[in-house]
């Protein structure tokens, strides 16, 4: 039930990010932006699969089916509505864990096709990810010192108060940021950028590039889903029930995930690891600091 | 719980197993992930939450870098030759027997030992409790430089000089 629910909940979010990015992307034809993600969904289904020379087909299809598994596997232990579907001691690394199963679904996709843009932008993706995953991880860590648990309920709880982005704003920031990232957006967009044929699903035709792509945008969807309960109260708030609140908070950081994409141009690789590792991380750092200090007893 | 621990084990050895029977790297890397995620699956089994998690996370991170190297420094990069995966095929049979009998001789005749103490309520806490309490400033110092480590290997890595931004 519970599952089945987060599942429609995620289906309907995907939609509503692939909608709101046509409509900012300047859909054609002057056809509706609402229809716009079905247009695209039903010509990929109808779509022949492209076929390269010797293709790794068994890890080409691994890597593109863990893509929404992953995200949905992230997705489980996020209580954006009240009580997630699976109520984990260590929720906050079973989210990252399966965030950085991203890392494989990519390099599998690049490399399983057998052609020289997508294998650019699997390798690209793993350096992203290197540079992405430590703050992260820290912003994680974070949230869990704040709260004293690795339990998602109880980060959620201990934000009864104050809303952890309150005090918190730098890990908030970053977290963003490595959201971005996760989900190879906007300005992290490099390991499927133009300048190398599109990347990663550069090779990939019909059904496979169908749940690829679906796949990105319910990284997307996880992605804004977790900054709720991490930083942002949970379901918490007035007057609403408590889904309402979750899904009102998680369409808003969604909202300002799509908008950056096509606001802010894309950020070389090289350039953000050396800010991520020289900038990033010691602030990270000391936000961990700072609030490992606020909560001493 | 016995057929859950039964699956994850044929995982894990069938995954090990295919490590050496495939002819690609790529492939091989991913047999032996598949393989190490089972064993992060057992450790759920017992209740041990977070290192279980943790064994998913750093084994996909850890394979991931590895793939890189890996292929790197096969003899076929671009893996369309069919490669072998063994060495030394009647040295490596020999050394792999002999380690195979003298461990499964130890598993098998060794008496286990009983059971002291009892599981506590929350693993997790007990684990932070053992790591940073007396085990803290072995921790500190390790966690410290790996990240030196990390840091400065990245830092010769890269040939950009100055003027290239």
């Amino acid at each position: 039930m519970a599952a089945g629910v987060m599942a429609l909940g995620m289906a309907v979010l995907v939609w509503g990010a692939a909608a709101f990015d046509a409509a900012l992307g300047g859909a054609r034809g002057g056809r509706g932006v609402a229809g716009a993600p079905f247009r695209e969904g039903a010509r990929l289904v109808v779509q022949q699969r492209r076929r390269t020379d010797r293709a790794d087909v068994l890890l080409t299809r691994a890597g593109v089916v863990v893509l929404p598994l992953a995200a949905l596997l992230a997705a489980v232990v996020l209580p954006v509505g009240g009580a997630p579907v699976l109520d984990m001691g260590a929720g906050v690394v079973w989210f990252n864990a399966m965030e950085v199963c991203v890392w494989g679904a990519l390099w599998l996709v690049g490399w399983g096709v057998n052609a020289v843009w997508p294998l650019v932008g699997g390798y690209r993706f793993l350096a992203q990810g290197m540079a992405y995953e430590l703050p992260h991880m820290f912003v994680l860590i974070t949230a869990g010192v704040g709260a004293g648990s690795l339990r998602f309920a109880d980060v959620v709880a201990a934000q009864r108060g104050l809303w952890f982005v309150v005090w918190m704003p730098v890990a908030f920031v970053v977290y963003l940021v490595s959201a971005v990232a996760m989900a190879f957006w906007g300005p992290m967009g490099q390991p499927v950028g133009r300048d190398v044929c599109g990347g990663v699903p550069g090779e990939l035709g019909g059904p496979d590039r169908l749940v690829f792509l679906a796949g990105r945008y319910a990284l997307l969807v996880v992605a804004a889903a977790g900054a709720v309960p991490l930083f942002l109260g949970g379901a918490a708030g007035p007057v609403l029930p408590g889904w309402g609140w979750g899904l009102l908070k998680t369409v808003a950081v969604l909202a300002v995930l799509v908008v950056v994409r096509h606001r802010v141009p894309v950020v070389r690789m090289d350039r953000f690891v050396q800010f991520s590792w020289v900038v990033l991380i010691p602030l990270t750092l000391l936000q961990l600091l700072v609030v490992a200090m606020a909560v001493l007893p | 719980m016995s057929g859950a621990f039964w699956g994850l084990a044929v995982v894990a050895v069938a995954g090990g197993v295919a490590v050496f029977v495939v002819d690609s790297m790529a492939r091989a890397t991913f047999a032996l992930l598949v393989s190490l995620l089972a064993v992060g699956g057992t450790l759920l089994l017992i209740d041990l939450e977070y290192l279980g998690v943790l064994v998913v996370l750093m084994m996909v991170m850890e394979m991931l870098v590895m793939a890189i190297f890996m292929i790197m420094y096969m003899m076929n990069p671009a893996g369309l030759m069919p490669m072998k995966m063994v060495h030394n095929r009647r040295g490596a049979a020999a050394i792999a027997g002999t380690v195979f009998v003298l461990l499964a001789a130890g598993a098998l005749l060794a008496a286990p030992p009983s059971r002291r103490g009892r599981p506590p309520a929350d693993p997790t806490h007990a684990l932070g409790l053992s790591l940073m309490g007396p085990k803290m400033l072995v921790m500190m110092v390790v966690g410290v430089s790996i990240l030196a480590t990390m840091i400065s290997a990245v830092l010769l890595a890269t040939h950009r000089g100055r003027y290239d931004r």
